[in-house]
């Protein structure tokens, strides 16, 4: 890793203004406006010390030579230096008031193509990539991305601000100008020195952060598992351990900066005591006067300090080149999903399915559904039943056009799905996964989904999906808050809503992938009934695994290894599949041998 | 000025408001006190710290010194610019920084040894402590909120305590250094100094506020955007599905949005109170010349002194910028030490007696619940005066609607939570009596989701027993039946099962409970039923395992399946909190009319027999 970044360096930092191109591109207005704040800012840095060795030369000296002042002059000063002040506060506002907008602006915008994005791209794609790595993309990452940004138009008011006070240096006295030139250039490579050393180790801590974050994410969603085995005391181990290696690279960090710091401040301090006695010479030699003493003296000190942003500037670069490029391979991905413009037609309450030929594979090597062909007639259910990884679940996938297959095709009420428009699917077919994901919105808003529905509508949908009893029980209804940052709720619940939220569509396809899993068989049990009742006339097509589910069904499919087995009815296919009885008895068999064991 | 009124602000942490002490009412100071009261590390040698700070802060006052010297002895002298005494007070001047270097180098280190330190400190007990909270088993989703207690709210105190803490006391103590030094020089000055910079140090406190919420709405705003965000990844395949994606992008945007202008406001404020230091020292910077000017007609001051003055004044305003800045961010880390602290200060609700308790002895428990009740804080009765044996050795199904309370059942047995009213005893001992090491040592869990570590299955299933040889581990595995499966998995016991256990499935992982538990090898076992269906193979290999399990161990099961309770010796029926049936399966089926007998019901049409 370290040696990557070393070798990688010289590359680095090119990257990073590449990057920085980018940003000024987008947003060259702002980026001009901070800029010219900036200098402005160091343009007034550097006036301050001229006003003040002009007021020494031309104010102080003779008035204190005199005994007398005249009062204009003493007008002049006040105005000067308040003036310079003021411009100069409005420098500041300029900069980093400008800095920000256009760091947020460019945030801003990067986080909205990549979510854009996220909704275009397949769900393929979505399966290929980790939640994690997707959610710091449009968040870490963007952040790393445009962090440059912030101390950028300091950076370059400072490589103005430098390059004027050398000439104001220069014209002053050329010799203690060369003092100068060599201050400058070594606060630089201390700098350089600086971020060297310890960025290494700041990486380091930021990775071991990270550990002792995970640490303590796993420890606590286990805490049921370390509780009750009294794992406590090893658990705190764990945890401490990490913990000790933050705090040791931490204060090997702190050694480093403690050394750093002293030194790039003694480093113009140094240069100002070598000013006054180069000085002295040159103003005995009559070379040069006190006020420009004052003045090389007084630009040393006020431009040594800013130098450090470039130092920050260049620090930001590895962490924003990486960000960057991890944020352009989501923006770069390609693959949106290509929709027909035929409109879904409506006939009857229930739609007609055919599923021809349908082939699919992840990989080339393994095909995960193979030929599989059936028809459901409008107003059936149909089970598909099949162990674990028989393709069950892609099956429901390819029918609510999550992913297209390979080969062949699926037709619902006479249109193949990939002719439909975008959006029309949704409205004839609504699906129930396994895992319910709910919004954090409302329930009312996650149950409608921005469907325009009432809140009968919305009531009924619960009650049929068993779901009313504990909506009404919660604090405030259907207007309680859901989601991570709402009311938590079982698993059973959760997949009640999300039942909810299909039955208040009516669609005349409704697909149900183990949508009850996590259910109580009772309360299962009056969700079927209710099914079987209230979303009267629709088509259904259910993956199940409990034998209720099943028997439900017109018809079942049963699945193996991705092809079609057998297909009946349950009692058929009880009768004359070995291994479909296998399947669905295993249940039984487990019970009858509990009951025989003592 | 005072941190104290500064950070005293409400800082509503939405993510535990209504369950953890959020420590609100914490005075500023009253934190940093408690805070070195978790952390003893942080006292550790601070006079020596503080007295190495001043040292370092004469550092600053070297260069102008050097100057004034230098204006009016060396350049300006009585006998005409005087070469060697400029040199000679060069070497001096740079004798004196190279001290106050090392003074510097020297506090940074302590400073930075004694906080990270104290905070590793503070960040272990923390971690300790809320595996001693209650709200964890009941509350899946605050999980986020306290792993930032130990994660980001300390790491936020650690670059206060480095960066901020001494920093601010040293900024401090940069002022009255330099208004002392300035005094010395002319205090009419001085005066004239403070007076410019008195507006300053007046609106301080309004822009503190007005900083403070900025910055909150900030993190609020942080917060929405990230969850907006996580809508269309998490939630791929029901945006998808739905087709809700221009109402997804739509909330996205808004999100967005309100965080772009949430920071941007914050951003004004930043930049706005950081420029005022400025105009204030241009102020200062005038006002000086005249004054000194007119002081000087007086006799009352050189030349020198009063161009010293001008190099006074920066010194004033680097600090005083300085303490504005770490005022800002002393919000952010007050309120995260606060939290910490929060955490620290709730109480733990289970009691461990300790090494003073009772220990069990080893072999079947019987256990006696007294009436017992039990009932959330502040939420309804789940158990209403319930008082029952459990024989030694016997096996025993709880059965009940979903909410009738029988999982309640579980964690009392198992001291997860203790009774309202009442009390649990095994082997005629009070629950709470009884040491944890050795209740943990007797009863095990064996919960609903068997939930698994990131790392090997041996490790996992180790976790019961801790230290145990590999050879035990297979002896479990053939004890359970389960040999085959093991030795079936890609890496046997090796397999690593990923985060959570996600790459096994979820009656695979059931079955790295079930070794664990074995291998735990328990006198009490209690069982709470995984509801969510598997594939039916496993299924019976599960209660093969779990069968074997049982044997030879008093059992308690919180039934979701009648096959269960079928096979069990005795049946208790929860209904309402109450116990309202027990005894055998067949006797309670036959009596018409009872719940059992509908719960069978419903469960005998479900499997379609």
């Amino acid at each position: 890793m370290t040696d990557q970044q070393v070798a990688a360096r010289g590359s680095t930092t090119r990257d990073g203004f590449a990057v920085l191109l980018v940003a000024i591109k987008r947003e060259p207005w702002i980026f001009g406006v901070s800029t010219v704040g900036s200098l402005l800012f160091g343009a007034l840095t550097v006036a301050d010390a001229w006003v003040l060795g002009w007021s020494t030369d031309h104010v102080v000296l003779p008035a204190f030579d005199q005994g007398k002042v005249d009062g204009s002059l003493l007008l002049a000063i006040l105005a000067l230096f308040l003036g310079v002040a003021i411009l100069r506060a409005v420098g500041i506002v300029a900069r980093r008031l400008g800095a920000g907008v256009m760091q947020y602006r460019m945030q801003a915008h990067t986080r909205r193509a990549v979510t854009r994005q996220y909704l275009s791209l397949p769900m393929e794609w979505h399966q290929r990539h980790p939640t994690g790595q997707l959610l710091s993309n449009a968040n870490a990452d963007v952040e790393a991305a445009w962090g440059p940004i912030a101390p950028l138009p300091m950076a370059v008011g400072t490589v103005a601000m430098m390059v004027i006070a050398i000439i104001q240096m220069l014209v002053a006295d050329v010799v203690m100008a060369l003092v100068g030139l060599l201050v400058f250039p070594a606060v630089v490579l201390a700098n350089l020195a600086y971020q060297r050393l310890a960025s290494p180790l700041m990486t380091r801590a930021q990775q071991l952060r990270a550990e002792v974050s995970e640490i303590a994410h796993e420890s606590f969603d286990g805490a049921m598992v370390v509780k009750t085995l009294g794992r406590e005391p090893e658990e705190m181990a764990r945890f401490a351990a990490k913990a000790e290696e933050l705090r040791d690279v931490n204060i090997r960090a702190g050694r480093i900066r403690a050394a750093f710091d002293p030194t790039l401040a003694a480093l113009p301090n140094i240069g100002v005591l070598v000013v006054l006695s180069v000085g002295v010479s040159r103003v005995l030699s009559g070379a040069t006067d006190a006020g420009d003493v004052v003045t090389v003296a007084y630009l040393l000190t006020i431009v040594s300090f800013p130098i450090r942003s470039i130092g920050w500037l260049l620090g930001e670069f590895p962490r924003s080149v990486v960000g960057f490029r991890r944020v352009s391979e989501v923006l770069e991905a390609r693959g949106e999903m290509r929709y027909g413009d035929r409109s879904a037609t409506a006939e009857g309450v229930g739609a007609h399915v055919t599923v021809e030929n349908l082939a699919y594979s992840y990989d080339p090597e393994q095909s995960v559904l193979d030929d599989v062909s059936f028809v459901v007639e409008p107003g059936r259910t149909v089970a598909l039943v099949g162990a674990t990884a028989s393709g069950k679940s892609t099956l429901t996938n390819l029918m609510t056009r999550l992913v297209d297959p390979d080969g062949g095709r699926i037709i619902v009420d006479g249109t193949d799905l990939r002719e439909l428009a975008a959006g029309e699917l949704a409205r004839s077919v609504s699906t129930v996964p396994q895992s319910a994901f709910l919004f954090d919105d409302t329930v009312r808003d996650n149950v409608a989904l921005g469907a325009d529905v009432s809140d009968e509508q919305i009531w009924s949908a619960l009650r049929a999906a068993q779901a009313d009893g504990f909506v009404a029980a919660l604090s405030h209804g259907l207007d309680t808050r859901l989601g991570e940052r709402g009311t938590s709720l079982s698993g059973g619940q959760r997949q009640r809503i999300s039942l909810a939220r299909a039955l208040v569509r009516r669609p005349r396809l409704l697909i149900l992938d183990d949508a009850t899993s996590a259910v109580d068989p009772e309360v299962e049990a009056r969700i079927l009934a209710a099914l079987r009742s209230d979303a009267g006339g629709a088509t259904l097509v259910v993956v199940a695994y409990r034998k209720a589910t099943i028997a439900l069904a017109d018809e079942v499919v049963h699945l193996e290894n991705g092809r079609i087995a057998d297909r009946g009815t349950h009692r058929e296919l009880l009768e004359r599949s070995p291994s479909y009885a296998n399947l669905v008895n295993a249940y039984e068999q487990q019970a009858e041998l509990a009951g025989d064991m003592p | 000025m005072s941190t104290t009124d500064a950070a005293t602000d409400p800082e509503v942490d939405e993510a535990n408001s209504t369950v953890m002490d959020t420590g609100d009412d914490i005075r500023a100071l009253d934190t940093i006190r408690r805070g070195v009261h978790f952390s003893p590390e942080l006292k550790e040698g601070v006079w020596g710290t503080l007295a190495l700070a001043v040292l370092a802060s004469v550092g600053q006052v070297v260069v102008p010194v050097a100057v004034q010297q230098t204006l009016d002895r060396g350049i300006n002298g009585p006998g005409g610019p005087d070469v060697s005494f400029t040199v000679l007070m060069g070497v001096a001047a740079a004798a004196a920084i190279v001290l106050t270097s090392w003074a510097s180098y020297a506090m940074t280190t302590r400073l930075f040894t004694t906080s990270e330190r104290g905070l590793a400190t503070l960040r272990v007990k923390a971690f300790r402590h809320v595996h001693d909270l209650p709200l964890l088993t009941q509350n899946t989703e605050r999980r986020g909120a306290l792993v930032a207690r130990v994660t980001s709210d300390v790491d936020q105190v650690s670059q206060f305590l480095v960066f901020g803490g001494l920093l601010f006391v040293v900024s401090i103590g940069q002022v009255l250094v330099a208004t002392v030094v300035m005094v010395i020089y002319s205090w009419q000055l001085a005066l004239v100094v403070w007076v410019c910079f008195a507006p300053l140090f007046l609106s301080l406190r309004y822009f503190q506020r007005k900083l403070s919420d900025a910055y909150g709405t900030v993190r609020r705003q942080v917060g929405l955007m990230l969850s907006a965000i996580s809508e269309p990844v998490v939630g791929a395949a029901v945006v998808r599905s739905y087709a809700v994606e221009a109402r997804t992008q739509e909330r996205i945007d808004t999100a967005i949005s309100a965080f772009q202008a949430a920071s941007t406001r914050a951003q004004g404020f930043t930049a706005f109170s950081f420029s005022l230091g400025g105009v204030s020292a241009g102020l200062a910077n005038a006002g000086v010349l005249i004054v000194g000017i007119w002081l000087g007609f007086a006799g009352d001051i050189t030349a020198g002194e009063v161009l010293a003055f001008a190099f006074l004044v920066t010194l004033f305003v680097g600090p005083v910028q300085m303490g504005t800045q770490i005022l800002t961010d002393a919000q952010n880390a007050i309120a995260g030490w606060r939290r910490v602290i929060g955490i620290l200060e709730t109480p733990a609700d289970l009691v461990d007696p300790g090494p003073d308790g009772r220990s069990l002895p080893r072999g079947p428990i019987d256990v006696h619940l007294d009436a017992v009740s039990f009932s959330y804080p502040g939420g309804p009765r789940v158990l209403r005066d319930v008082t029952m044996d459990i024989a030694a050795g016997s096996r025993i199904a709880i059965v009940g609607e979903t909410g009738s309370g029988k999982s309640t059942f579980a964690k009392l047995l198992t001291r997860l939570m203790d009774p309202s009213e009442g009390a649990v005893l095994l082997d005629g001992v009070d629950v709470r009596e009884i040491s944890q090491a050795s209740l943990r040592r007797s009863v095990v869990l064996v919960p609903q989701e068997g939930f698994l570590f990131d790392d090997t299955v041996t490790a996992n299933v180790r976790y019961g027993r801790l230290g145990a040889p590999e050879a035990d581990i297979l002896a479990s595995a053939d004890a359970l039946g389960l040999g085959d499966w093991v030795a079936g998995l890609p890496r046997g016991l090796a397999t690593r099962v990923g985060q959570r256990g996600e790459s096994l499935s979820a009656g695979e992982r059931q079955l790295v409970a079930l070794l664990r538990a074995h291998l735990a090898d328990p006198d009490l076992l209690v069982l709470d039923e995984a509801t969510s269906a598997v594939d039916p193979a496993l299924e019976m290999r599960i209660g093969r395992a779990l069968e074997r399990l049982m044997s030879g161990r008093t059992s308690v099961t919180i039934a979701h399946r009648l096959s269960t309770a079928e096979s069990a010796d005795e049946v208790v029926v929860v209904d309402k909190g109450r116990v309202v049936q027990r005894g055998h399966h067949s006797v309670l089926v036959g009596q018409a009319g009872s719940v059992y007998a509908g719960l069978h019901s419903s469960w005998v049409a479900q499997q379609g027999r």
